[in-house]
């Protein structure tokens, strides 16, 4: 690290470390999602990714009908865009789940065919809807710029607010799963589904509606991901195997793991971005974590759950 | 000689089905086809390499590996590092500024060998290293996985991570290993042209002699006790290790086995393709091989063949004519596969022509009815 002063070190620490943040957030959105889909159901989704894509679309295409039809409504849509693309991803993998998953509980490493299978469908779709080109919406005025801590360090805005809205949406996924009753439910069905069944949860409904909440906030995930980069058919393949190695590293099971997972695996990535080139970056993040899960194959923070 | 046909060749229907086979691509295909669509056939069963490894692994282990990728690409790269070094003689690279080193090292600034490439100047270390650096690669991963029993999704998903890792290194390492473009423009070995047609067809008779000899090897590794103790494994594990197995030691075994059946299948990639590039490595041709196996049958070694040779078939037809439709064509199939015919082309095969050949046997000798069914040791293996 020689020819850097420790001013400028420090500087380049906070800014790598905020435009780690959008990283950490982006990861943090499709992992929670991840962690419950394959932490509480055993589901192997590979399709995560596309359900995030569906996410950053229907922003994209919400953003150009208000260009085109309410210019005057441009400030506001992008909030109405998120919730948009939570329902929409939702239902679909509402959908996904009725028709294709609930067959395959008992074998999950099929359901890893079965959802590449869908990713493959799915990415192939949005080819056709939307073009091969890379599309991003036109975001809100307020969402540009960047505001300027000290002389050395500027704050992009856009990162702050996917980083409000994933602390928002963290804290909702927390209350639902540990402080309401239809978390409890979930939870119950995890421990021991026949035991659950018998004190009269119905736990087939319990599965599809924890995939669709686990799909809807890969939908929210791409709304985020859209202002901070632009939109293509196979962005959703890039992101999911740093959600999984997000997911395991954490320990599959525990949503404060994945929170940490996510946050140091996207500061590593981003801080060693500014020393070595980003794919040597990524190339020793990853084997680093290979590492670690090596000797700790359970992950960061394992379930004390007795299985 | 009964041991032969029992062990090696897997019992009557084995066989038949490995004539059959052998038959196909030994006299059928070269006959059929001309020298163009031949080589396409023999790059399709470099796949098949691939997709048996798995039968072994996830089949009959009951591990999947999501990296097969992984030990095909060493494979292929070891072998394309060495015709590379032959192509980059000193008289063929004299306009370089560093004369005597492949092309893609003189345009990233390289001024000298880097020391691993040095020993790949030998043919001999060559093929040791096609043998020997995959499947060790494989016993490091399997050792640090298997002894602590990661398994199952895990497995799976840390294999993909790998197969992530070096397909990255390999593009970002440009100067070292080609980069995204790979190892190309590989056309003699041991000054033998490897273009022409005589060594195309040369290399499709070694290749499918190399294929059937994997497949007869395989067949005696799944008959042993070995074989019996690997599906004991995948179908109860605990209660194999609570007779005293360490069961750790056969998924290593099986695992580094894979690897090397992937690898041979990765040089023969190579000399029949003429180049290799870290688009045989990631995560995206590891789960085709994956599917190779599951529509071939994951339990059977020929099927699989037949599974690579129909999807590849497809594949080239499909995305030549109608490239938008092979993908929604190629999920449609691991959804279908997977939901509806677990045990792929050859579990359709064995449902629908067994009870048949029973019924013409029947009505040809109306005497011998009563008879144990003779299917193949594969059938009676498999739920």
């Amino acid at each position: 690290m020689g020819g850097y002063s420790y001013d400028e070190l420090g500087a380049i620490f906070a800014m790598q470390g905020f435009s780690g943040i959008s990283l950490f957030s982006v990861l943090l959105l499709m992992a929670l999602g991840l962690a419950i889909i394959f932490g509480q159901m055993g589901v192997i989704n590979m399709a995560h990714g596309e359900f995030m894509a569906v996410g950053a679309y229907t922003t994209y295409l919400l953003s150009s009908l208000t260009e085109t039809y309410f210019p005057a409504f441009l400030p506001y849509y992008f909030l109405f865009s998120i919730a948009a693309a939570f329902v929409i991803a939702g239902v679909m993998g509402y959908l996904a789940e009725y028709i294709l998953i609930r067959h395959l509980y008992s074998r999950p490493l099929d359901t890893l065919l079965a959802t590449w299978g869908l990713s493959l469908i799915m990415q192939q779709s949005f080819r056709s809807l939307f073009g091969a080109r890379e599309v991003s919406p036109t975001l809100p005025d307020w969402l540009l710029g960047a505001y300027p801590a000290t002389d050395m360090i500027d704050i992009p805005i856009n990162g702050l607010f996917v980083l409000a809205l994933t602390g928002v949406v963290t804290l909702g996924v927390f209350y639902l799963m540990f402080k309401s009753s239809w978390g409890l439910q979930v939870r119950a069905t995890t421990q021991n589904r026949a035991m659950s069944g018998a004190v009269g949860i119905n736990t087939k409904k319990i599965d599809r509606y924890t995939f669709a909440l686990g799909c809807g906030i890969a939908g929210i995930a791409g709304a985020a991901f859209t202002t901070i980069a632009s939109t293509g058919p196979t962005t959703g393949s890039l992101y999911i195997v740093d959600t999984f190695m997000v997911v395991v590293f954490g320990g599959a099971a525990s949503l404060f793991g994945t929170i940490a997972s996510a946050f140091s695996i996207a500061q590593a990535q981003s801080i060693l971005e500014f020393f070595i080139s980003s794919s040597m970056a990524k190339v020793f993040t990853l084997f680093v974590l290979v590492l670690i899960l090596m000797f700790k194959p359970e992950g960061l923070f394992a379930s004390k759950v007795r299985r | 000689m009964s041991f032969i046909y029992d062990k090696l060749l897997g019992g009557k229907s084995g066989a038949l089905g490995l004539l059959v086979l052998s038959i196909l691509i030994l006299v059928v295909f070269p006959l059929a086809l001309d020298g163009f669509r031949l080589n396409l056939i023999g790059k399709y069963l470099t796949y098949a390499f691939a997709a048996m490894s798995l039968v072994l692994l996830w089949g009959y282990g009951g591990t999947l590996s999501l990296g097969q990728g992984i030990f095909f690409g060493l494979g292929g790269y070891c072998m394309a590092m060495f015709l590379k070094l032959e192509a980059s003689s000193p008289e063929n690279t004299a306009i370089q500024s560093t004369p005597g080193i492949p092309d893609f090292m003189d345009w990233n600034q390289i001024t000298e060998l880097p020391w691993f490439w040095e020993p790949f100047s030998s043919f001999g270390f060559t093929i040791a290293a096609i043998l020997i650096v995959p499947a060790l690669f494989a016993y490091i991963i399997g050792v640090a996985m298997f002894k602590r029993r990661v398994g199952g999704v895990y497995f799976a998903i840390i294999t993909q991570v790998i197969a992530v890792i070096l397909t990255v290194l390999i593009v970002g390492q440009q100067g070292f290993t080609g980069g995204i473009n790979g190892i190309t423009d590989l056309r003699t070995l041991n000054g033998w042209d490897m273009t022409s047609d005589s060594a195309k067809y040369l290399f499709y008779y070694i290749n499918c002699a190399l294929l059937i000899t994997v497949i007869v090897l395989s067949r005696f590794i799944l008959t042993s006790k070995f074989g019996r103790l690997l599906l004991a494994i995948r179908d109860k594990e605990d209660r194999v290790r609570f007779s005293g197995y360490d069961v750790a030691n056969f998924k290593i075994f099986i695992f580094c086995f894979a690897a090397l059946v992937s690898a041979i299948g990765g040089a023969m990639f190579t000399l029949q393709v003429g180049f290799m590039s870290p688009s045989f490595v990631g995560i995206v041709p590891s789960i085709e091989m994956v599917i190779f196996a599951a529509v071939g049958g994951r339990m059977s070694l020929i099927g699989v063949v037949y599974g690579t040779l129909l999807i590849n078939f497809g594949k080239t037809t499909f995305s030549e004519s109608f490239p938008e439709l092979w993908l929604f064509l190629m999920g449609g199939t691991f959804i279908a596969v997977v939901m509806f015919f677990p045990n792929g082309l050859a579990g359709l095969w064995e449902e629908y022509s067994t009870p048949l050949m029973k019924k013409i046997r029947a009505k040809i000798q109306p005497s011998v009815t009563a008879k144990p069914s003779s299917s193949s040791y594969e059938t009676k293996e498999s739920k």
